[in-house]
């Protein structure tokens, strides 16, 4: 792709003219990706830890200097002396979990999904997914949720993390996956890999009687035209999506898999497997994410159906303004009901 | 600081005894190389003396319970030094010594690269080089936040200085202040490209460790009284007022077999079918010498 054809570089060079709305800017390093008026939660993962934390004296946290922008600093406030800063050393973050584990303690060790996945890989790999220990790796900026561009745009992430054994993968919808999955990580043998949603986090599953147990998928609506089988913050729009095609007469169904490793393949091929249209939604990159875990699930139990995916492309993708972002790359509500009602023709 | 103390050398029964347990380490060492026809013979009996040291001399621990939770912690982080390591547990009497044989074989509890996960006493799945330092960091910080005295030994080699994360955890040790954390390491000059010079240069190494903030001594790693004396100083110098230590030990690939000290240095050896008779005969020629002298 050459330079010149990309959108932002197109922008950034091209005159605007006078006459244009005020372009969005790219806000602060995490950008709440919260529509305006909805209910959230402050620093669920931090306040959640504190908690889990004070019924098991075994969990401590560590994080690379990102413990404020890691929601990590609520746990550090309230256990100083359970919490351990190790600088900007992710290598170091890492192995010294896997150190800790193997004194008996439960580490929880933060950072942003960038570093973990791409500097610290094989850390995680040999000294916690190897040996098996309660490592609990948490990630900030999962997927697109910065507009700083590729340096901590997470697209592939979960594609990473996939092929190591042993590690439980969890991509949280809102506030209340999350109050739920830390007490389970923390209970849970092996080394998990949280996709943190920090800061006002948005508070959506509460109103479909759900509650979060580790590996499990939960149909949270039915319909009888399309599925939705979708995990993280895309399982809100995912909601936000069947309810506008509801208006439009097309009956969705969602089903949501916070659980990406080991996948609850036999709750999403029963949903799969109607003839209804399937299409997975993910915070990801199409390759390597929940596609290509759904698509592989589907293709081993010999079911022959199109799976439709709305996920990001497999490219590095624009610095920007958040909202704009996901509006290109078709992550928005406007953006799936489109495709979707392109699908059903 | 005035919590520390004079040292007092070694005793000769002291080092008489760790000399003697390098001694069947090596023995140890070159009958598991034998079996394999090939192997990391040389770095084990380079850093014979090193882990005689360790557990004949320093190390806390149970024999019949590897996982005693008042153990101190010995961290092999250079993975391929498992023959010498193996050669250790074995002295220790935690590990049999008959199975030695079943070294780098198919099934066995002794892989080629150590692995906590197939061997009783093997704390960390070392091979990946520089991340023996950093779990060593966690291991010392778990366990003095759970009020342990136990010690963690971390051993390194002079190749590993060459990853970043070595000296990232040498910052973080440094930082939380881990007195009961001592890195051992083996400077053989020798990585798998070549000299340790050639390949990349890491001296100054005892102005480095200084710099970032350690108790830093520097000895000939084969000299067990040398050793000895610098474990005692650290544990009187560094330990007290939470200083982590480090022992950077000058150590001679294939020490005690002069067959294989004066072959041209490779980090594999390859040693032929009739020299290993000879190895074991100048090992024991050698050490009858000095025990003599």
């Amino acid at each position: 792709m050459s330079i010149a054809t990309t959108p932002a570089t197109a922008a950034a060079t091209t005159a605007a003219p006078k006459t244009a709305a005020p372009k969005l800017k790219t806000s602060a390093m995490i950008a709440s990706f919260a529509d305006p008026g909805q209910k959230t939660a402050s620093a669920p993962f931090g306040h959640a830890l504190v908690k889990a934390a004070r019924e098991n004296d075994k969990i401590v946290g560590l994080t690379a200097d990102l413990g404020k922008y890691t929601d990590m600093h609520v746990f550090a406030q309230a256990f100083p002396e359970r919490f351990f800063q190790m600088g900007m050393a992710e290598q170091l973050l890492f192995g010294a979990a896997a150190g800790l584990a193997e004194t008996g303690l439960v580490p929880f060790a933060s950072t942003y999904s960038v570093f973990a996945a791409r500097r610290a890989y094989d850390f995680l790999c040999l000294d916690s997914a190897e040996p098996n220990l309660n490592v609990n790796i948490v990630g900030g900026l999962p997927g697109l949720t910065t507009g700083y561009g590729p340096s901590h745009q997470a697209t592939e992430d979960m594609a990473i993390f996939r092929g190591m054994p042993n590690l439980t993968i969890v991509d949280p919808c809102d506030s209340i996956d999350i109050e739920q999955a830390v007490p389970q990580l923390a209970a849970s043998d092996g080394p998990t890999y949280l996709r943190l949603l920090r800061g006002n986090v948005p508070a959506v599953l509460d109103e479909y009687g759900y509650t979060f147990e580790l590996g499990k998928a939960k149909v949270l609506r039915g319909g009888n035209d399309v599925v939705f089988v979708s995990s993280g913050l895309m399982t809100m729009r995912a909601l936000q999506a069947a309810k506008a095609l509801a208006a439009q007469n097309v009956d969705v169904a969602v089903v949501h898999t916070p659980t990406i490793k080991p996948f609850d393949a036999a709750t999403v091929l029963a949903e799969i497997n109607t003839d209804r249209l399937a299409v997975t939604l993910e915070n990801h990159s199409v390759v390597g994410g929940l596609f290509e875990t759904v698509a592989s699930a589907v293709v081993t139990a010999g079911i022959a159906k199109q799976v439709v995916p709305v996920a990001l492309p497999d490219e590095f993708l624009d610095a920007g303004a958040l909202p704009t972002l996901h509006e290109r790359y078709g992550l928005t509500v406007q953006r799936i009901v489109a495709k979707v009602l392109a699908q059903l023709g | 600081m005035s919590t520390t103390q004079e040292n007092v050398a070694p005793t000769t029964e002291r080092v008489g005894s760790v000399s003697a347990a390098a001694y069947r380490i090596r023995h140890h060492a070159v009958n598991m190389g034998e079996v394999q026809g090939q192997g990391y013979v040389g770095q084990a009996l380079g850093a014979a003396d090193m882990l005689a040291a360790v557990y004949a001399d320093q190390l806390r621990f149970r024999a019949e319970d590897p996982e005693w939770e008042k153990r101190d912690r010995f961290l092999l982080s250079t993975g391929h030094y498992a023959i010498g390591h193996y050669a250790a547990l074995a002295e220790a009497g935690v590990v049999p010594v008959e199975e030695l044989e079943t070294y780098g074989s198919d099934d066995s509890r002794l892989p080629m690269s150590g692995m906590s996960t197939y061997t009783p006493g093997m704390e960390i799945s070392g091979g990946s080089l520089g991340h023996g330092l950093t779990i060593a960091v966690g291991m010392a910080l778990g366990l003095r936040y759970q009020g342990s005295d136990a010690r963690v030994y971390n051993f390194l080699s002079d190749g590993e200085l060459d990853e970043g994360s070595t000296w990232e955890a040498a910052m973080g040790a440094h930082h939380h202040q881990l007195g009961n954390l001592t890195a051992m390491v083996d400077i053989n000059a020798l990585q798998a490209d070549g000299k340790t010079d050639t390949v990349l240069r890491t001296e100054p190494v005892t102005e480095k460790w200084e710099a970032f903030g350690w108790y830093t001594q520097r000895v000939d790693g084969n000299d067990v009284a040398a050793l000895l004396a610098a474990f005692d100083n650290a544990a009187n110098q560094a330990a007290a007022v939470g200083r982590p230590s480090v022992i950077l030990c000058d150590t001679k690939v294939g020490r005690g077999v002069p067959l294989l000290e004066d072959r041209e240095k490779a980090h594999f050896m390859r040693i032929e079918e009739h020299e290993w008779q000879l190895c074991r005969e100048q090992l024991t020629a050698g050490f009858e010498g000095r025990a003599a002298r």
